[in-house]
């Protein structure tokens, strides 16, 4: 990056005082040089990242506009633009439509449910507890950081009918486990479960961090008035965390929405496609050849991403309350 | 101010609070281990299973310790399927995922923390309008991308895409805007280069961020799947999730035996990383994710 050494260089080369590092060059000298040093620093990250990330998600508004085929790619005059027709097809695409329900069961009840355990590990670890906490807290985050491919195929061992370690031990309590997996009932509540299972840990680290961000005097003050531990957490502790709980809401949320290692690994978005994801379906008309059909599909759960991220903010945000 | 309000509770009721405390932290206690080994048991369990011999692992009723542990299933791994390969083109590519991020994010972040240039308020716009984007949306245009590149079933293939990205430059940029500018003037005025300034004040000052950028980036990358599973279209350029989940759903999805010792393969570097450096995950999603 020459232009950052010609910063010290003054605008006149005449001068001859570029040895000198005493004076500053003159004010529009600057500016410019300063332009070119900025640009000196972002610009590998800049070309990088309109390349390989900003490009695409707009080349893929576009393909979504088209009939791009996997084909087209020898040959990119066979390429028609189609307008909306896409997704007016998708709206009558049964396997869509399954794979939308799927994966709004999937959010509405998993972002929920994995909340709210988070929420109560996160409160027993915050409630005075010392010992153990280290232990506890790379304990539960330990399914965050490991692979969902690795995880899939141990649950899916622990989850077999006959010899899975799941059904040995309900088979102790006396209760015969159904085929987890390989029953139309229990296969999307089981993913959602382990889904809960996998990232409560990360909504416990953030909300310990919320809890731990709440003025103890609020708490002596709230005693005094009389307020009973549950009216302590409904009226203070809850409101107080709002912020956090956004904060978890969307980005559980966003990572629900996109579920797909799961289903790929566990039951292929079987029995009958009631695992079969949004993202999962976006990937089998990739995996056909339909670029442009695919495209579409990815940009309607992109728009729904970011209406959930929106209707969270509307929900949780504070508005009158401080 | 906090002592005076404590001394207005009358000593009763703190006692009585006390002893039903005690109880309420045994039973605290007793919750925490149980949903602790609900949530760390799947992995004992692997690890355990992954020592058994076949039959062992068919077993009815399973065994919990291996009666006759053996390492055959790891051998598996090397004479039936090309693991070495599958584990060193992880390790390339997330090596080399996340020291390029360290270096365009930090190098980026300082730009748009402190220095001025036309068009910096569009740049920033644009990293934060893609910070959330869902990866498969992009799948198709990069694979198109990729393609014409002749990048697929190539390890740059699978680097690229993610050698820049948005997470990266906000934690960079929201980090370094908190290092003090009469720091840098101070250095401009001893007419330092801006190279030197980031490379000798700036950087070592962001080691924090570095760090969790850096674990956050390596982790992401060892674990990524649906970009991997796209672009390496030939086994030798597999990664190790690519290389065990298409094992696991092939026709040997029922081999046990070696799925786990492959998924053990696959979990315990990152295992070993987090819990060597679990305070900096911490740390990291606190700055990050609350500012």
């Amino acid at each position: 990056m020459p232009e950052v050494r010609d910063r010290t260089v003054p605008s006149d080369p005449a001068a001859g005082s570029a040895v000198e590092p005493g004076p500053r060059p003159p004010a529009r000298a600057r500016r410019t040089t300063g332009w070119l040093t900025g640009w000196g620093f972002a610009l590998p990250f800049a070309v990088l990242f309109l390349v390989f990330t900003a490009g695409p998600v707009l080349a893929s508004l576009v393909m979504s506009l088209s009939d791009l085929r996997s084909a087209d790619l020898l040959d990119p005059f066979g390429v028609d633009v189609v307008g909306l027709d896409n997704y007016v097809r998708l709206f009558s695409d049964e396997k869509f439509l399954t794979a939308a329900g799927n994966t709004a069961v999937f959010v509405v009840v998993g972002v929920p449910l994995t909340m709210a355990l988070s929420l109560l590990v996160a409160l027993g670890l915050n409630s005075g507890l010392i010992r153990f906490r280290t232990l506890f807290r790379v304990g539960y985050y330990l399914p965050v950081v490991t692979s969902i491919v690795a995880i899939s195929v141990v649950w899916r061992f622990v989850l077999q009918p006959d010899t899975g370690l799941a059904n040995e031990i309900l088979g102790f309590f006396g209760v015969d486990g159904p085929n987890w997996l390989n029953n139309e009932t229990f296969a999307l509540p089981t993913l959602i479960v382990m889904g809960a299972w996998r990232n409560l840990g990360f909504g416990m680290v953030i909300f310990l961090a919320g809890l731990q961000a709440i003025p103890k005097d609020l708490y002596e003050a709230a005693t005094i008035d009389g307020a009973k531990r549950f009216a302590q957490f409904r009226y203070l502790t809850l409101p107080m965390l709002r912020p956090t709980m956004l904060f978890v809401a969307v980005i559980t949320t966003i990572g629900y929405v996109q579920f797909f290692e799961e289903p790929f690994v566990m039951t292929q978005g079987g029995p009958l496609d009631s695992t079969l994801s949004m993202a999962y379906a976006t990937y089998n008309q990739f995996g056909f050849g339909n670029y442009g059909y695919a495209s579409a599909m990815g940009y309607v759960l992109f728009v729904v991403v970011v209406l959930l991220s929106i209707a969270w903010f509307k929900l949780l945000r504070n508005d009158v309350d401080d | 101010m906090t002592d005076t309000t404590t001394r207005t509770v009358p000593r009763p009721a703190v006692a009585r609070l006390r002893s039903r405390d005690r109880i309420a932290k045994a039973v605290l206690y007793v919750l925490l281990f149980g949903g602790l080994l609900v949530v760390v048991g799947p992995f004992l369990w692997m690890l355990l299973s992954s020592f058994k011999p076949e039959g062992e692992i068919r077993a009815d009723p399973p065994t919990w310790w291996p009666n006759d542990p053996t390492f055959a299933n790891y051998g598996n791994l090397f004479d039936r399927l090309d693991f070495p390969t599958y584990f060193t083109n992880s390790a390339v590519v997330a090596v080399l995922t996340t020291v390029g991020n360290l270096l365009f994010c930090s190098a980026a972040g300082y730009a748009l923390a402190k220095l001025p240039f036309a068009g910096k308020k569009a740049l920033f716009g644009i990293v934060l309008g893609t910070l959330m984007v869902p990866s498969i949306v992009t799948m198709v245009p990069l694979f198109v991308l990729t393609s014409n590149l002749g990048l697929v079933n190539t390890l740059a293939g699978l680097i690229l895409p993610y050698l820049a990205q948005a997470f990266g430059v906000f934690l960079m940029r929201q980090f370094i805007l908190s290092i003090p500018d009469d720091l840098l003037e101070a250095a401009r005025m001893d007419a330092a280069s801006e190279l030197r300034i980031f490379w000798q004040i700036v950087l070592p000052l962001c080691r924090p961020a570095l760090a969790t950028l850096g674990i956050l980036t390596f982790l992401a990358s060892w674990n990524n799947f649906l970009w991997p599973l796209v672009a390496a279209t030939g086994e030798e350029t597999y990664t190790l999730p690519v290389a065990l989940a298409l094992y696991a759903i092939g026709q040997n999805r029922t081999e046990y035996d070696i799925l786990l010792a492959g998924a053990v393969v696959v979990v315990l570097p990152v295992l070993i990383v987090f819990i060597l450096l679990q305070r900096h995950f911490v740390r990291g999603i606190a700055t990050t994710g609350l500012k």
